[in-house]
């Protein structure tokens, strides 16, 4: 992959991130130092009321887990992204996400009086913070994905979160096939049983994607797939 | 499972929604409200809404993740999206229900099995003429992952996700005591693809005791 990166940075612990990605642009994100993990949620920009929709995820790709060759659907049928690279191996797609309650109660009380930026943030807030600047709000937030975490599920239902899912290094790549809003947020995820407030950075890259190939892994990935690559196309012409 | 010591013939509200229609209801704080999957393998797409703030509603996977638990029965809270109780379920007979394999729509019908079929009568439609009233305060946005009640969607420890036949029978019903004043919408599903219905969907019953007569029968 030598496209050059168009734009990049840092996503610090447990801070946010939002931008757009174009439709034929690629956001890869990469776990600095291992046991990252990164709510995200993904809209359409060009009409918001359509966003990611994690049971027409699920349900689409027969899957409970996210890596390559997976898509994100939105809730119109479409395709926002792909997955079209994951060294990772595991995203989850149930844990939701911690509000100011949870980490206060998990991690003890933080100010920002007391300990200025390094105090204990929430990716609630964050969320709530990033959409409102974009005119949305509290009504617009779906359920998160959570890239870099693993929750397995026992045959009886219970969730368990997986320790060492991601090493320092492991990225993954997501190829917009829309016009997206991108929120991400490197908050702990809220079945990771770390007693301490320990959120990992994140180092984002923007790309041109390469073209959507008639044979693309992620288009060819199941029969659905090829259904929702032939909505998107058509709302795009 | 756990069975329920009401009697229907003591509901203050008792309706009878045919296959593939919506219905939406306000539900008062300790009000006890149930479902009834009168013929069997029916599933249920379930919207709660506290009635005072609709922008606070069910949350699937604060649900999940609070109990840690992917499956919904007897002693489950259901959570909203400010992590607070919205109603428990206090009776299930199906023993099961589903939170994560969302509601049918014309377009994840497209997807999930042809373009052609979008004219397929879908839960999302009738979600959406549920709430389209304005003094519910509800319009499509507010439409979140729901409840598939009587429905049947393991996840495997591979991280799988099926759709099963359903584990539901004829009269088996779950139950449910308002933490709060709700709203509810209901789609019965007209789904016809898969067996989430058995492909025959079938009227539900939905019926509401007030919170006196649960403590005087009980």
């Amino acid at each position: 992959m030598s496209r050059p990166i168009l734009w990049g940075d840092t996503v610090q612990p447990g801070s946010s991130w939002s931008l757009i990605l174009r439709r034929g642009r690629e956001l890869r994100i990469e776990d600095l130092e291992g046991g990252a993990n990164v709510g995200a949620i993904f809209y359409n920009f060009d009409c918001p009321v359509e966003r990611y929709n994690m049971p027409d995820t699920l349900k689409a790709q027969h899957t409970a887990h996210l890596t390559n060759g997976f898509v994100l659907y939105s809730d119109m049928g479409r395709v926002l992204c792909s997955i079209t690279e994951d060294t990772c191996g595991w995203h989850d797609p149930l844990g939701s996400h911690n509000d100011a309650a949870a980490v206060g109660k998990k991690y003890g009380e933080s100010s920002y009086q007391r300990e200025r930026n390094a105090w204990h943030r929430n990716t609630r807030d964050n969320f709530l913070v990033e959409l409102a600047k974009y005119g949305l709000g509290i009504r617009d937030l779906p359920a998160n994905v959570n890239f870099f975490s693993r929750i397995v599920v026992a045959d009886d239902g219970a969730m368990k979160f997986v320790e060492g899912n991601s090493k320092p290094g492991d990225s993954v790549t997501l190829r917009a096939e829309m016009n997206l809003l991108v929120i991400l947020d490197t908050g702990q995820h809220p079945l990771d049983p770390n007693p301490r407030y320990a959120p990992k950075p994140v180092k984002f890259a923007v790309r041109e994607a390469a073209p959507v190939a008639a044979d693309d892994p992620c288009r060819l990935f199941r029969p659905e797939n090829a259904r929702g690559f032939i909505n998107t196309e058509r709302y795009f012409l | 499972m756990n069975e329920s010591t009401l009697c229907p013939s003591s509901a203050i509200y008792d309706k009878t929604v045919l296959a593939g229609e919506g219905w939406i209801y306000r539900i008062e704080a300790n009000q006890i409200f149930r479902i009834v999957d009168l013929e069997g393998n029916q599933a249920v797409d379930t919207l709660f809404y506290n009635a005072n703030d609709t922008s606070e509603r069910y949350s699937a996977t604060d649900t999940i993740v609070g109990q840690r638990n992917i499956y919904l029965t007897t002693g489950t809270t259901l959570l909203s999206n400010l992590r607070r109780p919205m109603l428990t379920i206090v009776a299930d007979t199906c023993g099961r229900h589903d939170t994560l394999g969302g509601a049918c729509a014309v377009e994840s019908n497209q997807v999930r099995y042809a373009i052609e079929k979008r004219h397929m009568h879908a839960c999302r439609n009738s979600f959406l003429l549920a709430i389209e009233d304005p003094k519910w305060d509800l319009t499509k946005r507010d439409i979140a992952a729901n409840i598939n009640f009587f429905m049947n969607v393991p996840v495997t420890p591979q991280g799988k996700l099926t759709f099963e036949d359903g584990i539901s029978n004829p009269m088996k019903y779950v139950e449910m005591r308002a933490e709060m004043d709700v709203i509810a919408v209901i789609s019965n599903c007209p789904q016809l693809n898969n067996p989430c219905n058995g492909y025959n969907p079938t009227p539900i019953q939905v019926l509401i005791w007030n919170a006196s007569v649960r403590s005087a029968g009980a």
